[in-house]
């Protein structure tokens, strides 16, 4: 049970609970319509987000076994010199996708050079055939990477939105309509209460100005005829 | 016009270099921390780092959850896996959802 708000019990204010009701029963209907597609989407992403990231540890992990296997064949320093100086860069546009008011980030990166084989940052002469391979599978990853990077960070977002909304309904479901409800049914019914109490008031006062006038009572008392059992006043 | 950087222990960010990815090799806390907060003030839009650097810097990492950019995402590095990744997204599924709808699986 909901407790009422502590208001003055006047029309005014009754006017003014019922717009505040309507309001939040509208509020509440779209936050929750927000909340369910939100929550759809979500699961969606959390979905791929679990097997995108499912394959990129994959992915990871073999490239750091194939690295590991490539540095037991070469000197420390000649891995060391082999990617001091990388040829390729990479660099990101982060745009914005709308999921229900709440702004995620979509990339898409651009590679300085073209040329596919620019991830090999050495000369083929003084390395290992292992270092190569380490090096693809690596750059096998890159995109998912990507992805997964762009889809966690969704989910994040997404997850403090939905819970936002959630509590936001609740608060709306359990709390606000309740108490206003509540609130508006006091008021009505102290206003029926003040009703009645002056219409009684008027009866009183019109039997008060009849007796005055016609002195019905005394007739009553006076008149041998008929017999009245006294009433408890 | 963002860049990426990985951030973590030399061992397991070296190889990223030759995709064209920055890399900022430390291994203690605090550098950790300090090179996170100036990473995510300049233009990276996504910062990789390794699992168990993510587990010892949480607190900071989590300073990022709600702003739009920059995305820090776990990778798993060569010392052994502690799970921190698939953890955290089990925490964004409770988060959102308010129980933990994928634990039986």
């Amino acid at each position: 049970m909901a407790t009422r708000k502590q208001v003055n019990p006047t029309r005014m204010e009754l006017a003014k609970q019922k717009k505040k009701l309507a309001t939040a029963i509208k509020g509440h209907k779209l936050l929750k319509d927000k909340r369910d597609e939100l929550m759809r989407q979500f699961l969606d992403l959390i979905r791929e987000n679990r097997t995108l990231r499912e394959k990129v540890e994959a992915g990871i992990a073999k490239a750091n076994k194939d690295f590991v296997l490539a540095r037991a064949g070469m000197e420390d320093e000649e891995v060391n010199a082999a990617f001091i100086a990388p040829r390729q860069s990479v660099t990101l546009d982060a745009g914005i996708r709308n999921v229900m008011s709440v702004e995620v980030p979509v990339f898409e990166y651009r590679t300085k050079t073209a040329d596919a084989n620019d991830i090999y940052s050495y000369g083929f002469a003084f390395t290992s055939a292992d270092l190569d391979l380490a090096v693809e599978s690596l750059s096998s990853v890159f995109q998912d990477m990507l992805r997964l990077a762009e889809v966690e960070k969704s989910c994040q977002l997404m997850a403090s939105e939905i819970e936002k909304t959630r509590r936001r309904v609740n608060a709306l479901e359990h709390v606000m309509i309740p108490q206003t409800q509540e609130t508006i049914k006091y008021i009505m019914m102290k206003l029926d209460e003040n009703e009645r109490s002056s219409q009684i008031r008027l009866m009183k006062v019109k039997d008060m100005m009849l007796e005055e006038e016609h002195h019905y009572k005394d007739k009553l008392y006076n008149n041998p005829d008929v017999v009245v059992e006294e009433v408890e006043a | 016009m963002y860049k990426i950087a990985i951030l973590g222990d030399r061992d397991s960010i070296y190889g990223f270099a030759t995709l064209g990815m920055e890399t900022f090799p430390v291994d203690d806390i605090e550098s950790g921390e300090r090179t996170l907060k100036t990473l995510a003030a300049k233009d990276y839009a996504i910062i990789y780092i390794t699992e168990d650097l993510m587990a010892k810097i949480s607190d900071e990492v989590a300073k990022y959850n709600d702003q739009r950019l920059p995305a820090i995402i776990p990778i798993p590095g060569v010392a052994e896996r502690n799970g921190a990744a698939m953890e955290n997204l089990q925490k964004l599924v409770i988060q959102a959802v308010g129980s933990d709808i994928f634990g039986n699986d």
